[in-house]
């Protein structure tokens, strides 16, 4: 800091220096104190992980809340909060016992009534979670540290979803905030994660602060995604909102900050092959992006005119306008994700190449009569604008009568809930991402709930994709398990309930004073040294 | 005059009332959920319902907005929809960046300007004038976040002289406070400097072909005092309107800066607000910037009386 | 003192321009008549210039369809960012449309934008502004609405009017007149406020004008020059604040090209193919160029007390 200051003295600002120097030492931070200052994809303003599944909530929630199981890189469970564990021999009785030293943030040690109270919480709203409370007869407490499940029948998915990775992980709260009803935010905000909460520093849409939590007993294993030690090494962590990406990326370049958890790819050139800065792509698995149909209301609720939407849709020609960089996306039919244990690539020449000539002529056998397809266009999130002008230009090449309508993410949002035809303010496609870490299996990935009227906006209706759901989740074999997914693929596919785009990869960049920086699907900050 | 200044306040209520009533319709009637943000992407409609039932937005308009009117008459602006956290709060923490920024600015503004509106006009018709009218112009060619980014790029990333980013406030310390603003004020003086000094060159040309400032000159006053005592005074109406509507439309000046220089001011809560409808946010800055224009206005209509005598009211 | 149009009727009466309030009676009775002194002013180097440099842009704007080389809707991801070259004058932008394409179209929508709003303001603006600035009653009620319409944040309404009926032109156009109208009825009323005490004012009254004819013929032509100012102000604001909204992300639909949403759409690459504000950017700085210029030329021209002025 000292040295920026010399030159700017050299000016007219002599009288100041001295004035100015003194300022800024008394300013400096308390010698030895190391914060770690990210700006992150969004700015934080819901803290409550179980009410919402934004990804910056999710992320703030694995700072400061724990859970009892983790999942490693190989998408294999282990405990976190649970020390010993155990299943009855007709695996219906789970018994978990927490392991030594875990204590909430206030200081109260974490027992099984809050454990119980927590995934009672979770499971109200997570997809998960509500189809386990079906199968599940009893949670009961034996002691301080112990509690069992017992289930009416066998299914992994007590494990699966004590551990999933996003959207809504099962965070452990004191039972006083879990018993909040799962329709109201929460307004403590205690844990026994490896960051505390720092309630006074917290502006919304701002800043969010957090402080290593001392009292925090890490596993001894190493950590890898949210499984094994989460040792933290630095002070503090700060998150700043920085709405202007090229300010971002050049407050990184100038040391002001230490990590963007997102680059625009577009900004990648300014940022590689900087000496004091590092570009990587963190969550390898990353995203994939699709559109929606509306089932419900014309062309779309006719199965050939949506066959002949998905021949001409072309994922090369979307990834290329949103990503840019190939080393960074790769074409993908699997709507469980290429990369993750149920991939299938049933559907890849429907869906990855473009084929105006086939969509043609499905149009034509499904006499099409240039009734208008509402695609919803949001200005406003970076990673959903570019889809709908890619998609509305293939769809008019096949010969569809296409209106590209411009609005904000939130209109969007209350317009998608509309069921009306196009004439009276509906829609037709809408497009969106997720990460693939939370679209691996039928429960987790909520693109494919095929029931009709209840399902996500586009409404599709497919009960057999809603009974094979079911079946998932008793089959506990993985070739049974396989089968089932496949099958789905298939049916998703043919009846068009999602469109896959293709999935990509968003590179971080962070100062090359970091090191431990892990890889992981969700952004976390233990493991990670800040060099003096 | 004092009469006039205390009917100008009483007026304040109905001006505040039809803007309170006109903004509420307008959020209310604009598509949009904020239950959609709080409760994610994958919500069900059910799941939307309840949200919105314990935000209080299933209640019918009216209701709605009596509820919002009796908390406003306890000195209460409620709360976030989407983080619970006070509005007041929220806006009392975010108007010192703006505050600091918008004032930086017509300070800036007013010292450059009003020279180089005066000697234009001194000068008017030859090259001097062409030229600062000409530059000036440039001022409002380029949108500000052009004019902003050309300025980090060229002061903080080239010269490094000056952050990027960022705000801290005067507690912090005057240097840091004020090393984070002056790109900022630059940026968005740009535009001010080039409008008040084409208003100030016009005005004076206006005035300076009076008779009163021919007797000025053949009774031997020198010309800058011609210019300044005489010609500056009697053009100052116009002036002062312009500056008065400048002063104002800062408020929807400083987003753009306040996005790019990543200062956490109320420009960009507004965006924020109005992208998320948060309606409680909303309605309570709307409220302020009314409070801040009647304010200014008031100001600048007295500032007519006490420049032109022949101004009554 | 501001200048009334009952003195000496002069020679210039006789061209063209007579029935341009308070054109075609310069004080003097030398003077040459309105469209001779702008003829005068063409002479000069600048003025010719920005003259010159204005008519091109609108025939620019008319001939787009003539001048431009590829659809300017046309995405092409294919050939993205790419620099100058002979395919693409301009280059590419980040959906691979053609960037000279784009900024040719893009000047009848920009120039359509910085016209409209500018002559609807001015025009709603002078008239309620007269009202307010003449009828004592009128002007309480009058400025308090316009505080209030003030108050309401040109975001809100661009974003309010853009999901009620979708982003388009119109919308985009009525989101920047509307907060422009009370900035232009302020000024004007400021004018008349002045005026207002005049002795010729009172004359005029005296003499049984009636109110309208009071107004427009007589008090009106005071607030053409300050308004000529605003006018060009307004014009390039316009054409900013559409760019503005694009950056915040409620402005033009992105298939409709415009310099201010090029500017915004390409500001991410601003370090990195700057061309793409560039371009647009200079086209914008020519046109507001010319435009203050002319604007400036027109205010001196049409003040008669200018052909005293050696």
């Amino acid at each position: 800091m000292l040295f920026k200051f010399k030159r700017l003295c050299a000016g007219p600002i002599l009288a100041f220096s001295a004035a100015c120097a003194s300022a800024l030492l008394l300013a400096s931070a308390p010698a030895g104190a190391q914060t770690v200052t990210a700006v992150m994809q969004s700015g934080l303003r819901v803290t409550d992980p179980i009410l919402t599944t934004a990804y910056i909530t999710r992320n703030h929630g694995y700072m400061i809340y724990d859970t009892l199981f983790g999942m490693d890189s190989h998408f294999k469970i282990h405990p976190q909060m649970v020390g010993k564990w155990s299943v009855s021999d007709d695996k219906k009785t789970y018994t978990f016992t927490l392991r030594d030293g875990l204590k909430w943030h206030d200081g109260a040690p974490v027992t099984s009534a809050d454990c119980i109270a927590s995934i009672k919480r979770w499971a109200q709203k997570d997809t998960t979670g509500q189809v386990l409370m079906t199968i599940v007869a009893d949670m009961k407490a034996v002691d301080d540290k112990t509690f069992q499940v017992i289930l009416k029948k066998p299914t992994s998915l007590l494990l699966e979803g004590l551990a999933k990775v996003s959207s809504r992980p099962a965070f452990m709260m004191p039972k006083r905030i879990a018993d909040t009803p799962a329709s109201q935010p929460i307004k403590e905000f205690i844990g026994s994660g490896p960051f505390k909460f720092v309630a006074s520093e917290y502006k919304p849409g701002l800043r969010v602060v957090y402080e290593k939590n001392k009292d925090y007993v890490p596993r001894s294993e190493p950590a890898s995604w949210t499984a094994g030690g989460k040792v933290v090494h630095v002070d503090k962590v700060e998150w700043v909102t920085m709405p202007d990406q090229i300010t971002a990326a050049n407050a990184l370049l100038n040391g002001e900050i230490d990590y963007i958890e997102q680059v625009p790819f577009d900004l990648l050139p300014m940022l590689k092959g900087r000496d004091n800065v590092k570009v990587e792509v963190l969550d390898k698995l990353g995203n994939w992006t699709y559109y929606r149909f509306n089932h419900l209301q014309a062309p779309f609720d006719n199965k050939l005119v949506r066959q002949a939407a998905m021949y001409a849709i072309g994922q090369e020609d979307v990834l290329k306008a949103m990503v840019g960089n190939p080393e960074y996306y790769k074409t993908c039919a699997a709507v469980f994700g290429c990369g993750t244990p149920f991939a299938s690539s049933y559907g890849k020449d429907e869906v990855i190449q473009s084929n105006i000539k086939k969509a043609k002529e499905l149009l034509k056998k499904a006499h099409y009569d240039g009734a208008p397809v509402v695609i919803m266009h949001p200005t406003d999130i970076a990673l959903a604008s570019v889809q709908p002008v890619v998609i509305a230009s293939a769809l008019r090449k096949a010969g569809f009568n296409v209106k590209l309508k411009t609005m904000d993410w939130q209109t969007l949002v209350s317009l998608r809930d509309s069921q009306k035809p196009v004439s009276e303010g509906g829609w037709s496609i809408f497009c969106s991402y997720s990460i693939l870490a939370a679209s691996g299996d039928p429960f987790n990935n909520t693109t494919i709930a095929s029931n009709g009227k209840k399902a996500w906006a586009g409404w599709p209706d497919v009960p057999e994709i809603e009974s094979l759901r079911r079946k998932f989740a008793f089959a506990t074999d993985m070739a049974e398990r396989k089968a089932i997914t496949a099958r789905i693929q298939k049916l998703a596919i043919d009846e068009g309930v999602i469109g896959p785009l293709g999935q990509f990869v968003v590179p971080a960049a962070y100062s090359t004073k970091l090191s431990g920086v892990l890889s992981s699907p969700v952004t976390v900050f233990w493991n990670m040294k800040k060099a003096k | 005059m004092l009469s006039y200044i205390a009917r100008r306040l009483l007026a304040t209520i109905p001006v505040i009332i039809m803007v309170a009533v006109v903004v509420f319709a307008i959020l209310r009637l604009t598509p949009g959920d904020p239950a959609a943000i709080l409760a994610g992407d994958d919500a069900t409609s059910a799941q939307l319902a309840q949200i919105r039932q314990s935000m209080g937005l299933d209640q019918p308009i009216y209701l709605q907005f009596i509820h919002w009117v009796g908390q406003l008459l306890h000195g209460d602006l409620g709360v976030s929809l989407l983080s619970g956290t006070s509005v007041a709060g929220m806006i009392a923490h975010r108007m010192g960046p703006s505050f600091a920024l918008a004032v930086g600015t017509i300070i800036v503004t007013l010292i450059i300007a009003l020279p180089l509106g005066i000697i234009a006009a001194w000068k008017q018709g030859k090259l001097l004038d062409r030229a600062i009218m000409s530059f000036s112009v440039f001022g409002f060619s380029v949108p500000t976040f052009v004019v902003a980014y050309l300025l980090i790029y060229l002061f903080s990333i080239g010269l490094d002289w000056l952050p990027v980013q960022g705000y801290k406030p005067l507690s912090a310390g005057f240097w840091p406070f004020a090393e984070r603003l002056i790109l900022p004020v630059l940026a968005l003086s740009a535009i001010y400097i080039a409008l008040i000094a084409r208003i100030t060159r016009s005005s004076i040309i206006e005035v300076m072909g009076e008779d009163f400032i021919r007797t000025a000159r053949a009774k031997g006053v020198k010309e800058n005092v011609v210019l300044i005592h005489h010609a500056l005074r009697n053009a100052a109406v116009p002036i002062i309107t312009i500056i008065g509507i400048g002063v104002a439309s800062l408020i929807s000046g400083v987003v753009v800066t306040e996005t790019v220089f990543n200062l956490p001011g109320l420009g960009r809560l507004v965006v924020e607000a109005v992208l998320a409808r948060d309606y409680p946010v909303i309605q309570g800055l709307i409220l302020l910037f009314s409070l801040i224009y009647i304010l200014i206005n008031l100001v600048v209509d007295v500032l007519y009386a006490v420049f032109d005598p022949r101004i009554r009211y | 003192m501001p200048v009334s149009a009952n003195s000496e009727p002069a020679i210039g009466a006789s061209e063209g321009l007579a029935d341009l309030p308070g054109a075609g009676t310069p004080v003097s009775s030398s003077g040459p008549g309105v469209w001779a002194r702008f003829r005068e002013t063409l002479k000069s180097g600048p003025v010719l210039f920005a003259f010159v440099i204005l008519v091109a842009i609108v025939l620019i704007a008319i001939l787009a369809p003539v001048l431009g080389t590829v659809d300017p809707v046309a995405i092409n991801p294919a050939e993205r960012l790419r620099h100058v070259s002979a395919a693409h004058w301009f280059g590419t932008d980040a959906f691979g449309r053609d960037t000279y394409s784009r900024v040719i179209y893009g000047a009848r929508v920009s120039l359509l934008v910085g016209a409209g709003a500018t002559v609807m303001s001015i025009a709603v603006g002078l008239l309620i502004g007269v009202i307010a600035g003449y009828f004592r009653m009128a002007d309480a009620v009058i400025m308090r609405v316009m505080d209030g319409i003030m108050a309401i944040p040109n975001i809100l309404l661009a974003i309010a009017l853009v999901s009620l009926t979708g982003a388009s032109l119109v919308t985009v156009l009525v989101a920047i007149t509307i907060p422009e109208i009370p900035r232009v009825v302020r000024l004007v009323r400021s004018v008349i406020l002045t005026v207002r005490t005049e002795p010729y004012v009172e004359a005029a009254v005296t003499l049984g004008t009636r109110v309208p004819r009071l107004l427009f013929r007589h008090m009106v032509p005071n607030t053409i020059p300050p308004l000529i100012v605003q006018g060009t102000y307004i014009f390039a604001a316009a054409i900013l604040i559409e760019a503005t909204l694009s950056f915040l992300g409620a402005g033009l639909p992105p298939e409709i090209p415009s310099w201010g949403n090029m500017m915004s759409e390409g500001r991410m690459y601003f370090q990195l193919l700057p061309g793409l504000i560039l371009f647009p950017g200079i086209f914008l700085a020519l046109t507001l160029l010319s435009v203050n210029v002319l604007g400036d030329v027109l205010r001196d021209v049409l003040d008669p007390r200018m052909a005293r002025r050696p």
